[in-house]
């Protein structure tokens, strides 16, 4: 790797040093421009190697979803996806307006400086000029004849225009870093130095950009409507002066020049890389349970702006802010402080509520789970297992399976409720671990036991294959994840709401409807984790009166009695769940209903109204 | 002469009541059901001596009909403010407003709601039954499986809703374990045939006799005794329960079928002694009513005029209720004079 790296140096460094001194005789050309120009060469020297190194980094499986899909339509979402968050910052807007302005003013208010200011120096130079022409136009303007192409002031006034945008954004930023409130952050990321000196350097290049045009115009008195004011001023105060004018480009470039430098160690890594991410995304590679290239990008596509921070249960009810998304990324990031790694890794109960909230769309636990298993790769593999061979499956030719799941043994309510379903129906079914039964793996899959879940999914999958049955039906949102994501099954898999919806909307399963009034919980791992929200709700409105509460679908608490979090103790479990429920129970409702055993578990222990299954709903109002 | 109210007409109530009354105090005690003694009513015998309960509701009755007594029952007391010079002010559900001078607080205990319990299957599979229900059975001589047969065994299982984290009560009930070695014994003594086990996480023999009944029960009747806890209930097809539990001596899980599995649910503060207590500033762990000192204050409260005693204090026996009855009847006397 070494070797190649050298070789790509000397070959990179060749070429820049060839065009640096062809670009020197150009006529526009000034000693303050280096430092930029410096800049911009180093960013893209450690911005290729990088991402080809990462690209190399892809496995097997995601090498090959890329050439299967590279040349197909699917750049086009791409595109448009990389432009509405990469520049717009939709996701972000949606949280929050202020927020989105924000960070859109300083991402796209800065694409549109240079983009126009391309454009300004293509109409004023249509013979050809340097590139850096489109960021430091207003210095080397007064060469040419300011008035050389039309409309150049309307362009002026544009770039100007541009400018207080961008500069209101700034604004902002500043004023987060007081009081972040109104931008909907009731908390930031602490940032480490390297972020914190990078964030001067780009705070420095507007301010510097203006004060180096506001000199030249005082001088020449071009510009736009501000520049020119601001120019007039300047004159006024008799500091129109070509070596106060030379001073402010210099320094504006080595703001450039600096951010340019620190930028591909630094958060502001994120600006390329989130386009890299949403392309890959699009083309479909998804994360492996390894760390991979495609994991780089993840890593460097983290903005750190922390709204994971605010949603994460473990901050909202344990003030504990040291193991949220952006802190994971940061521990696996750095090798300084990947020591840490493993308890920040652990500490979290996989609520997936930083996936649901991240503006980049970063899967945050499939990477948490990557540092779990790697943590857990030296434990002893020769598990136990030897009780699965005694385990045979049931010919099911003509029948569905039912797996309660482990969780569910503990709430029968539901699996009998389940199994009168299935006899109201004439339903005939396999309930695949009534007797013995194995876990789906997932519980340990979590906690980062590849090869235990392994073992465990082997023998499931041979159960299922074996039994010909046609269709799988579970009660756990964890098997169901588990079976539907991890599992690679040919038989269609339900969760007991969709089957219930289904049986309904075919007219098979008749219910009355009773007169509680339910609120429903949705449980982790069936909502954010496999985006059923909407079955679980038909199901009540067909049977009960639903209310809505506060906190639901992708922002729903999570119960705390997940399995994700092995350090908690029942006093931090009991404030999470506490949490959930108060939202649950605030608009009065006479039942909760959830779809998750665990979740059943968790509120039946808090002091609420009764608990209940939606299968348990549905069993009480059957009409047979 | 100053007026007493006493809040429940369970043993430690009444007791009291009959004490003061005989001192020559006007005592009015209310009580929620329509009878007193309503938790002792069901039971069939009582720890560590046999006694019928009958015998003892009996007595308590008879204690009630002392002149100085005023019954109110179907009274249920949900409200308890102190108003300055008036003394006490005690509301009930129906509105009514009674002034007192002193109040002694006996609203006593409630069983675990085995419902809570949902692994165990309490009110899913018929054959899972509590031990309230099971004392009932005994009494009427009905012990009999789903299919109202003689059980051919009969499974305990100790501390449910009580030593518990996850149903959040830390604490011991206390009575339950002596419970179970007396329902085994008594169940072994109307049918012989019916094997009884009782799963336990340890057995606290704590008073009098009660060693002496779990070793009686052993060689005597034979019951038998795994220590571990049961993990889960199931149902099986011709309706009896399947238990799946860890035998912690031997090391080993193991799986049982049975015809009836007896929660032996703990006690609670009952939602009088939470309500009131919480009314009258002196809500103490777990709901249970605080008095000042377990030693030398345990029927005063911090609140003037305000009294304690019995299980809205903690889990007691019928007979250390009674007991602490007559030390809170002492303190009352002590204060009036």
């Amino acid at each position: 790797m070494s070797v190649t790296f050298m070789v790509f140096s000397i070959v990179f460094w060749l070429c820049a040093a060839a065009i640096m001194v062809l670009s020197f005789y150009s006529t526009s050309f000034s000693i303050f421009v280096i430092p930029f120009f410096l800049g911009v060469l180093f960013l893209l020297y450690i911005s290729v190697w990088k991402y080809w190194r990462w690209i190399r980094g892809f496995d097997k499986l995601q090498r090959a979803i890329i050439r299967k899909n590279i040349w197909s339509w699917r750049f086009l979402p791409a595109i448009w996806e990389a432009f509405r968050e990469g520049l717009l910052h939709w996701r972000i807007t949606k949280k929050n307006l202020l927020l989105g302005y924000m960070h859109r003013s300083l991402a796209f208010g800065w694409f549109l400086l240079i983009v126009v200011g391309a454009v300004q120096a293509k109409l004023a130079y249509p013979h050809g000029h340097p590139f850096w022409m489109a960021i430091f136009y207003n210095y080397f303007e007064p060469e040419s004849n300011p008035l050389a192409f039309p409309k150049a002031g309307f362009y002026a006034d544009l770039m100007d225009g541009l400018l207080i945008y961008v500069l209101s954004g700034l604004f902002l930023a500043m004023f987060k870093k007081v009081w972040s409130r109104p931008l909907g952050m009731k908390r930031t990321t602490r940032h480490t130095i390297m972020d914190r000196v990078t964030k001067m350097a780009l705070w420095a290049i507007f301010p510097l950009r203006l004060l180096s045009e506001t000199a030249t115009s005082g001088i020449y008195g071009n510009g736009g409507f501000l520049v020119r004011g601001l120019g007039n001023v300047i004159y006024d105060i008799g500091m129109a002066d070509p070596t106060f004018e030379y001073s402010c480009w210099m320094l504006y470039s080595i703001a450039l020049g600096t951010f340019f430098c620190l930028m591909p160690f630094s958060r502001y890594m994120h600006i390329f890389t989130e386009v890299f991410l949403i392309y890959f995304r699009q083309l479909g590679v998804k994360d492996s349970d390894k760390k991979t290239g495609y994991t780089m990008f993840e890593l460097s596509a983290c903005s750190r702006c922390g709204i994971c921070i605010d949603g994460c249960p473990m901050n909202r009810e344990l003030g504990i802010v040291n193991m949220q998304g952006v802190y994971m990324l940061q521990s696996v990031r750095n090798l300084e402080l990947q020591r840490n790694a493993e308890p920040i890794a652990e500490n979290c109960l996989m609520c997936d509520r930083c996936v649901a909230d991240c503006p980049v769309g970063i899967n945050l636990s499939i990477v948490r789970r990557q540092v779990r298993i790697k943590n857990k790769a030296e434990i002893d593999k020769k598990g136990s297992y030897s009780y699965l061979n005694n385990v045979q499956p049931f010919n099911s030719i003509g029948r569905i399976i039912y797996f309660g799941g482990c969780m569910s043994h503990l709430t029968p309510g539901i699996t009998t409720a389940m199994e009168k379903i299935f006899n109201a129906v004439g339903q005939k079914y396999w309930y695949m671990d009534k007797e013995e039964s194995i876990c789906c793996g997932r519980p340990l899959l979590q906690q980062g036991f590849e090869s235990q879940a392994f073992d465990l999914r082997r023998k499931n999958t041979e159960m299922i294959v074996g039994s010909k049955a046609t269709m799988l039906v579970t009660s756990c949102p964890i098997c169901y994840q588990s079976f539907k994501k991890e599992y690679k099954l040919s038989i269609p898999v339900m969760h007991h709401t969709e089957y219930i919806e289904m049986l309904i909307k075919s007219g098979k399963l008749k219910l009355r409807k009773d007169d509680r009034r339910v609120t429903y919980h949705d449980p982790c791992e069936l909502g954010r984790g496999c985006g059923i929200y909407n079955q679980p709700r038909n199901v009540l409105s067909a049977t009960t009166t639903l209310l809505r509460t506060k906190d639901e679908r992708e922002h729903s608490l999570c119960c705390g009695f997940n399995l994700g979090n092995p350090l908690l103790d029942l006093e931090q479990q009991t404030k999470i769940r506490d949490a959930a429920r108060d939202n649950l129970m605030a608009p009065h409702p006479d039942t909760i209903a959830t779809a998750c055993p665990m979740c059943k578990k968790a509120f039946q222990h808090a002091d609420t109204v009764p608990v209940k299954d939606i299968a348990e709903i549905v069993a009480a109002n059957i009409i047979s | 002469m100053k007026s007493i109210s006493i809040i429940g007409a369970g043993p430690a109530g009444i007791e009291a009541a009959s004490i003061l009354a005989k001192q020559g105090v006007d005592v009015t005690i209310f009580e929620k059901s329509s009878s007193p003694m309503k938790n002792v009513a069901d039971k069939a015998y009582l720890f560590p001596n046999f006694a019928a309960a009958n015998d003892i509701v009996e007595a308590m009755n008879k204690k009630l009909m002392l002149p100085g007594i005023t019954q109110q029952n179907d009274t249920d007391i949900v409200g308890l403010t102190r108003e300055g010079q008036r003394g006490w002010k005690l509301t009930d559900s129906q509105g009514n407003s009674y002034y007192t001078d002193m109040v002694l607080l006996a609203t006593g205990y409630t069983p675990f709601d085995a419902h809570r319990k949902e692994e165990l299957g309490y009110s899913i599979y018929g054959g899972v039954v509590t031990s309230i229900e099971m004392e009932r059975m005994i009494r009427y001589n009905q012990v009999a499986n789903t299919m109202m047969e003689k059980p051919r065994r009969v499974v305990f299982l100790q501390c449910v809703g009580s030593r518990d984290e996850k149903s959040g009560n830390h604490y011991c009930s206390k009575v339950c374990c002596v419970t179970a070695v007396k329902q085994a014994i008594e169940i072994k003594k109307q049918l012989p045939d019916t094997e009884t086990f009782i799963f336990y996480m340890d057995l606290r023999m704590w008073g009098q006799h009660f060693e002496e009944m779990y070793r009686m029960s052993q060689q005597e009747y034979g019951v038998r005794y795994v220590r571990g806890r049961i993990s889960e209930a199931s149902g099986t097809f011709d309706g009896r329960v399947q238990i799946k539990a860890e035998d912690t001596l031997m090391g080993m899980p193991l799986k049982m079928t049975t015809d009836l599995l007896v929660l032996m649910v703990g006690m609670e503060a009952s939602a009088g002694t939470r309500c009131l207590a919480q009314a009258a500033g002196i809500c103490g762990e777990y709901g249970f009513a605080q008095s000042i000192d377990p030693h030398l204050k345990d029927c005063q409260t911090t609140q003037e005029g305000l009294f304690v005693c019995g299980t809205c204090k903690r889990p007691m026996s019928i007979n250390d209720a009674v007991n602490d009855a007559r030390a809170a009847a002492l303190a009352i006397i002590d204060e009036i004079k």
